[in-house]
């Protein structure tokens, strides 16, 4: 198999894959999309002998173009364009779980920081304001109080960017204490695991503990479903557990499409590298066998 | 295990074999963030600061 692999920064996460590519015997191209340009016909990539693209790109505008023109060209990329432009976007994130049936944490987008304070202030306090796109857990607040939303509000008008004039408020879920994370390929889980803090963000990223966690049926159900809901593909599902710790009812709030799992590795008994480049190769497969089945033009 | 100098403070730094073009590594005597920008032969660069769409 040869693979592309987008990439503007090497985490550990590339590196575990691009050990396991190399350690199997396939043929990687590393493709610094800093150092590309893609027109409407080509790029200055060389994508020509590539069985599949896998986008690694850390920068979410990055992945978004990139996977985009890529597609353009023929290319078959994980994550498709599509699954990108949904999971990039916490708004067309949760509005894809509530249109395939996913339970998700209630949401308003507002424009305004009056229509914001509206909102905010119907669904009583704490409730949560989150940047549409986002990560690590940045830029993320819980409002205790209408002095402290006006205050959120006023700073956010003035950051500058558009997308800090869209308002995503959501309701509080009191999670216990942590959330889980899934990775999944098309839906089938490869591993899970919790993040637990004492603060109400649990991301590993902010310093969340992680343990690995068995998922009974019913979450395994929800992340075939979150999966579907945007276009599958490689993807990290977060779980919040509604009622308490083992309670089995959940909600989904949103959908990775450029996971890290790194701390999965780590977390859990899992070769997780091993179980995504055994994907990898099955789509592989995949493509190569639908495009031997294409008629000739 | 081969040696470069960081950009920021000229400490010597010893980079492990596995290194990777566009890999961070972190200065252990001024803590700058480096970037890997070549391996053979290793050449470090400042790494871009955080910006806000960078995530997962």
């Amino acid at each position: 198999m040869h693979v592309g692999i987008l990439y503007s920064r090497i985490r550990r996460d590339e590196k575990l894959l691009l050990s396991e590519l190399r350690n199997r015997g396939h043929d990687v191209e590393k493709i610094d999309v800093r150092k590309q340009q893609f027109s409407l016909d080509g790029t200055t990539a060389d994508i020509s002998n590539l069985d599949l693209v896998v986008d690694r790109c850390l920068a979410t505008s990055r992945s978004l173009y990139a996977t985009e023109f890529l597609e353009s060209y023929g290319a078959t990329v994980i994550n498709s364009p599509k699954t990108a432009d949904i999971c990039a976007d916490k708004a067309k994130n949760s509005l894809a779980l509530a249109n395939a049936g996913v339970p998700t944490p209630v949401t308003k987008v507002a424009f305004t920081t009056d229509a914001a304070l509206e909102a905010i202030e119907s669904f009583g306090y704490p409730c949560v304001l989150k940047p549409v796109v986002g990560s690590w857990g940045r830029l993320m607040a819980k409002i205790d109080s209408r002095n402290a939303a006006e205050a959120i509000l006023e700073h956010k008008a003035t950051l500058g960017h558009y997308e800090h004039k869209v308002f995503y408020v959501q309701e509080f879920v009191a999670k216990p204490g942590r959330d889980i994370r899934v990775l999944a390929t098309d839906g089938e889980p490869i591993a899970a695991m919790t993040r637990s803090s004492d603060h109400w963000l649990t991301n590993a990223a902010k310093g969340g503990k992680t343990a690995a966690f068995e998922l009974d049926e019913t979450a395994l159900e929800l992340v075939k479903k979150a999966s579907d809901a945007v276009g599958g593909g490689l993807l990290g599902v977060d779980l919040m557990e509604v009622g308490g710790a083992g309670s089995g009812e959940y909600t989904v709030h949103e959908v990775n499409h450029t996971v890290e799992f790194k701390a999965l590795n780590e977390a859990t008994p899992v070769d997780v590298p091993a179980k995504v480049v055994d994907w990898m190769e099955a789509k592989a497969a995949e493509t190569s066998d639908e495009k031997a089945e294409a008629p000739a033009i | 295990m081969t040696e470069a100098e960081c950009v920021e403070c000229g400490a010597e730094l010893s980079l492990h074999d596995d290194l990777e073009a566009g890999e961070i590594i972190d200065c252990g005597t001024c803590g700058a963030e480096l970037e890997v920008i070549d391996t053979e032969p290793p050449v470090l660069d400042r790494a871009p600061e955080l910006e806000e769409d960078w995530g997962e």
